[in-house]
């Protein structure tokens, strides 16, 4: 009996370049959102963002990223030093591997060789997200706890508890959608909304799933792990140069799971609406555009909403959130037995 | 009993909503999206930042800047006639003036002594305007130039010669009514 199974695997040279390509781009994407959010957020403030590096500063991050590999990697004497080493490549390795799962396309012909767009078609699709983002709390905790300084401890209880409560919605929250499509696999799920996407049934599972997803990303308004104005970057505050960078990225490369996530799941992946149906090559495009769609969202919803209280985010998880991810996936089940 | 008791004066008691519950929650999805909408406003008004090295603000034809000293347009001669009178006046002690006696062979200014040495010390100088109002002459005059900053504090001491000469207009001036 097997555990999980993987619906279609390619020979091991393909799934090689596959993944060398999703990593490849998938990194490449994260400076793009860097300069994005930037800029945007500086027009959403009435001002101009970066604009002195390079034509229109978009050569930003690479000075940034630059500078940061640069630095040399100090480390508080308090600290404990495998976990405080360890932690930034627990953070980005889980957050690398999570975007194995995000299907950019089916299965198509390239030059005669099945290959299906996507990391890994698992029959497990959601919980491997998951499981790899209950992983990627030990990269916070590890890393909070083992910089032996009180900001990073507190900015990292905050992130345990904070991921903990959200998972919860969050996972609940796709309930609706899985018992709906009747499939665990993302790849199925998609299929399963060529007719209609799942944003107008699950409409509240959307929501949930979106906000859940802020405070999972440790993004504003949900960012009071991090708080750099209280608790200066919160589990980062003793990480600088390239592991600095590390978490950042793992950061950014979560948001882009959640939007991937959300474009799979609620936003019909691949599938286009009014009957379009554009030749194969074009579905990775689709799935980015959607990630787009979802990463502006994140960016506006940052510069609009103000950091919540602690206490504030503890009762919208509990109290709001669980409660209505609930009732969502109950009613759900009772719509998908009665039919 | 109710934290607040108006008592019989008051008709009636408007309170705003209060925070939490379904009714909390709905408001707060619409707070949201109201605030989203404004936010988003910004983008389409463009930004209000003036990129200060190549943009700059006119400044008011009172503003204070940095001195200049003066001299006779029909003679060439300057007006200062070395009396200290700026000096004196000056609450943050920042100019210093050495006095001459003009000779017939050398003539600086029109009166009986000139500013051999005339120093202002723009670290300490706090634009107040009493050394304009001090001189009897007007042989200086605050001016617009506000763009001070130097490496080293001894390049921050103006002598005479840089206070005479024609300042670089590199600050726009306001026009009449702008």
């Amino acid at each position: 009996m097997s555990f999980a199974s993987v619906a279609y695997a390619e020979d091991w040279w393909v799934q090689l370049i596959k993944a060398v390509i999703i990593f490849a781009v998938g990194l490449s994407i994260v400076p793009v959102v860097l300069i994005v959010e930037r800029k945007l957020l500086g027009r959403f403030q009435a001002r101009y963002g970066p604009n002195r590096v390079g034509p229109y500063g978009m050569l930003q991050p690479i000075a940034d990223i630059g500078k940061l590999l640069g630095k040399e990697h100090s480390r508080p004497y308090t600290s404990v030093g495998v976990l405080f080493w360890i932690a930034p490549i627990i953070s980005i390795l889980t957050a690398v591997a999570a975007l194995a799962i995000i299907p950019f396309g089916p299965v198509v012909d390239i030059f005669g060789t099945p290959v299906g767009l996507y990391g890994l078609d698992v029959s497990i699709g959601p919980l491997y997200l998951f499981a790899f983002g209950a992983i990627a709390f030990y990269g916070l905790m590890l890393g909070g706890w083992a910089s032996g300084s009180k900001f990073s401890f507190l900015g990292a209880m905050r992130a345990a508890a904070q991921l903990i409560s959200y998972e919860v919605s969050q996972g609940l929250a796709l309930i609706g959608v899985i018992m709906t499509a009747g499939t665990l696999s993302l790849v199925g799920i998609v299929h399963a909304q060529e007719g209609m996407w799942y944003i107008v049934p699950q409409f509240v599972g959307f929501l949930i799933f979106l906000v859940a997803g802020f405070a999972e990303t440790n993004r504003a308004p949900f960012d009071l792990a991090e708080a750099d104005a209280e608790l200066v970057q919160g589990y980062m505050t003793e990480y600088g140069g390239g592991r600095f960078a590390s978490f950042y990225f793992a950061e950014y490369i979560n948001m882009l799971i959640v939007s991937g996530i959300v474009a799979t799941v609620f936003l019909g992946g691949w599938n286009l609406p009014f009957g379009l149906d554009p030749p194969h090559w074009v579905d990775p495009f689709v799935v980015l555009a959607k990630m787009a769609l979802i990463v502006l969202l994140f960016i506006w919803v940052r510069a609009t909403l103000p950091r919540l209280r602690y206490d504030q985010l503890m009762s919208l998880g509990w109290k709001v959130l669980l409660p209505l991810a609930t009732v969502n996936a109950l009613v759900t089940a009772i719509v998908v037995v009665s039919q | 009993m109710s934290p607040y008791d108006p008592g019989p004066d008051v008709v009636e008691v408007v309170r705003g909503p209060q925070p939490g519950g379904p009714a909390g929650v709905y408001r707060a999805f619409g707070e949201t999206l109201r605030g989203m909408k404004t936010v988003f406003a910004n983008i389409l008004e463009g930004p209000r930042t003036i990129q200060y090295p190549e943009e700059k603000v006119p400044v008011y034809p009172r503003f204070r800047g940095r001195h200049k000293l003066h001299r006779f347009e029909d003679s060439g001669l300057e007006k200062c006639v070395g009396c200290s009178l700026c000096a004196a006046a000056c609450p943050a002690d920042c100019i210093r003036v050495v006095a001459a006696e003009n000779t017939p062979d050398n003539r600086v200014s029109a009166g009986e002594r000139y500013a051999a040495v005339y120093e202002i010390n723009m670290a300490r100088c706090i634009f107040c305007g009493y050394c304009e109002i001090a001189c009897p002459f007007d042989a200086i005059t605050m001016g617009h130039e506000y763009e001070l900053s130097d490496v080293h504090r001894s390049d921050l001491i103006f002598t005479k010669e840089m206070l005479l000469a024609e300042p670089l207009e590199r600050t726009p001036l306001r026009a009449e009514g702008e």
